[in-house]
């Protein structure tokens, strides 16, 4: 059966999507080592022990993600929390950064090393060379592939994949984008975050609402009118005579339909995006994906989707998975 | 401190390379990047103008190396990345597969769009062989400071992003493409109509983005013009400009000037105004609240 790999911003998500049917969980320390930093979100060293506990006594893992690029001259910070997470059990930890890989594999050579997504190793040459050089067992692939470069990498490489199914959509290549910082100064790859909340600015301006990151407009809706959070890529702009979403719409990533062409490809996990999500949306997600793995792990067809309720109101699209995206 | 032209981002015809190269030649600068870093499809459009070009600079008593593209994921563009490390030239490299094809040991150059922030991974790549690495644009002065040094220590010399629309990020959509209603497939190399790119506007006219193929860039051209001091302090080896239309020379002969001191920063930067596309400039990565800020706007009033 394909692993199901799911968030937890809390211990609470975590007890909650353990017991939904999770077979990973994937969290991180409250500090910027982690690029879901966001305030009230992720684990005390102390948490996470008692999360590890938690899991490992009802046959789930625990992965921890230690995928910021660690700072200049504070090394340290992401080092200790590598030992934290060794010594709490982790199971794994999600890497991105060269450097910090290249310290793990000679002072924690027994701990589990995942490529994560922010590394965007888009081919077998680049996952090969992190394999050989740092050891990495997992690679979580980013969201340029088609279903068709996906098998044709596990063709290529001895590592396992992973990839996202359903959540938030990147549409740039993760872990190398700096429109965030750009406009606010804070970043997913330095500080964990993207269009952070704090540079967030909404203003009624006549019949709209004026939605600002870092003081730029991203997109302006009828009073009233459901007002998506003002991600950067997702929002609505201008060029030439046109306006429009000209890198996105305001999509959510939902997969499902191609699990069974996913399993074909050689996809050892699928993950679900949303650490900053709510207890009750994680278990409601992973409950129906265990299903949906389950049913395709026994040739059976997959269950009719308990997720739409989820996307409700929200557009969902497959993203590069089908190359008709691009 | 000296200069390095990087590759053009944009998708310009064969003979506006030539002019470009031929230029360039004259062009106070010690180094060159040439090679296509953002999408495989132009390439045949113009590779051959590269073995040109690499002569004319290599005459002039330029370094030059080939950049490899940052993205790469088609198995035409693996074999393009391996062939690059075939030639002989120095590479630089813009995605981590190059370096799959280099021998260890081999010299090669990192380019802005790999991942250096730390000390770690600077001494990993200079252990792998890197002599030369441009740090990726929205690093502070604080981490460049700290790097520089890394960088001297290890035997690197370490590159700031001088001048150029910003390349802020790159995607496996096409943009340009999207724009046209066509898919990356069908994309009839629209890009090519904007060769500084396309600029995109938010809904209230602020200047933004622009796009190029698949990458987004910076509406504001970043300018290291008001930097230069503090980035000598830091011990920064080299300012990278990255070419745009117009007067490139020029502005290479400007940037010149300022690390010679015959020029102030501030001189240089109004004259900049004139030149950029779409007038705007911003260095606010290095120092400012945001990428997009500008430090010379107080003082311009």
């Amino acid at each position: 059966m394909m692993e199901l790999v799911c968030p937890a911003g809390t211990p609470a998500a975590l007890r909650a999507a353990v017991e939904a049917g999770a077979h990973a969980i994937y969290c991180g320390f409250a500090d910027e080592t982690n690029a879901r930093n966001f305030p009230g979100l992720n684990f005390s060293r102390e948490e996470l022990a008692e999360g590890v506990a938690f899991a490992h006594a009802r046959g789930a893992k625990v992965l921890v993600a230690i995928n910021t690029f660690p700072r200049a001259g504070a090394e340290p910070l992401w080092h200790r929390a590598l030992a934290d997470a060794e010594t709490a059990g982790a199971d794994a930890v999600i890497l991105a950064d060269l450097g910090l890989l290249a310290h793990t594999a000679e002072h924690h050579p027994n701990l589990r090393r995942h490529l994560s997504v922010q590394a965007a190793a888009a081919n077998p040459d680049a996952i090969n060379l992190y394999a050989q050089a740092f050891g990495v067992r997992r690679v979580v692939l980013p969201r340029v592939l088609s279903v068709q470069e996906i098998a044709a990498i596990n063709r290529e490489i001895d590592v396992e994949t992973e990839v996202f199914v359903f959540g938030g959509l990147c549409v740039m290549a993760e872990g190398r984008c700096s429109l965030s910082s750009y406009a606010t100064g804070r970043s997913p790859n330095m500080n964990g975050v993207c269009s952070p909340a704090s540079h967030v600015a909404y203003a009624e301006e006549g019949p709209e609402l004026a939605a600002r990151l870092g003081g730029f407009t991203i997109h302006r809706t009828p009073k009233g009118a459901p007002a998506p959070y003002p991600t950067l890529c997702k929002g609505c702009f201008t060029s030439a005579e046109q306006t429009g979403h000209i890198f996105e719409d305001p999509v959510s990533l939902d997969a499902t339909q191609l699990i069974p062409a996913l399993a074909r490809a050689g996809v050892s996990a699928l993950k679900i995006e949303g650490r900053q999500r709510s207890r009750a949306y994680v278990a409601q997600v992973v409950r129906s994906f265990r299903a949906a793995v389950e049913a395709q792990a026994a040739g059976q067809p997959l269950p009719e989707s308990a997720l739409a309720r989820l996307t409700e109101g929200q557009a969902a699209t497959t993203g590069a998975y089908a190359k008709t995206w691009r | 401190m000296d200069l390095t032209v990087g590759p053009n981002p944009f998708f310009w015809t064969a003979g506006a390379v030539r002019g470009f190269y031929a230029a360039l030649a004259r062009a106070p600068v010690a180094r060159v990047v040439i090679g296509e870093w953002v999408c495989s499809k132009r390439l045949p459009f113009w590779q051959d103008e590269i073995p040109q070009a690499v002569e004319t600079l290599q005459a002039a008593g330029k370094a030059v190396a080939l950049s490899s593209l940052a993205l790469i994921t088609l198995k035409r563009e693996r074999k393009l990345t391996a062939d690059l490390a075939a030639t002989g030239l120095a590479v630089e490299i813009n995605d981590l597969t190059a370096l799959h094809h280099i021998p260890e040991g081999t010299p090669f150059w990192v380019g802005p769009m790999v991942n250096v922030y730390n000390e770690g991974t600077l001494r990993w790549l200079a252990g792998r062989g890197a002599t030369r690495i441009c740090l990726p644009p929205e690093l502070p002065l604080e981490s460049v400071a700290v790097l520089a040094q890394a960088g001297r220590e290890a035997g690197v010399s370490v590159e700031v992003w001088g001048h150029g629309r910003l390349p802020l990020a790159i995607s496996g959509r096409c943009y340009h493409a999207r724009l046209h209603d066509r898919a990356k497939d069908n994309c009839q190399f629209v890009c090519a109509e904007d060769p500084d790119g396309r600029e995109v506007d938010t809904l209230d006219g602020q200047k933004f983005l622009v796009v190029n193929g698949v990458q987004t860039l910076s509406q504001s051209t970043a300018s290291m013009a008001l930097q230069i001091e503090a980035l000598r302090d830091a011990g920064v080896a080299a300012l990278r400009l990255s070419p745009q239309t117009g007067d490139f020379t020029g502005i290479c002969r400007g940037y010149a000037a300022v690390l010679a001191g015959r020029k102030s920063g501030a001189e240089l930067a109004a004259e900049l105004a004139g030149q950029v596309p779409g007038g705007r400039l911003s260095d606010g990565f290095l120092s400012g609240p945001a990428g997009a800020h500008w430090s010379g706007a107080a003082a311009a009033g």
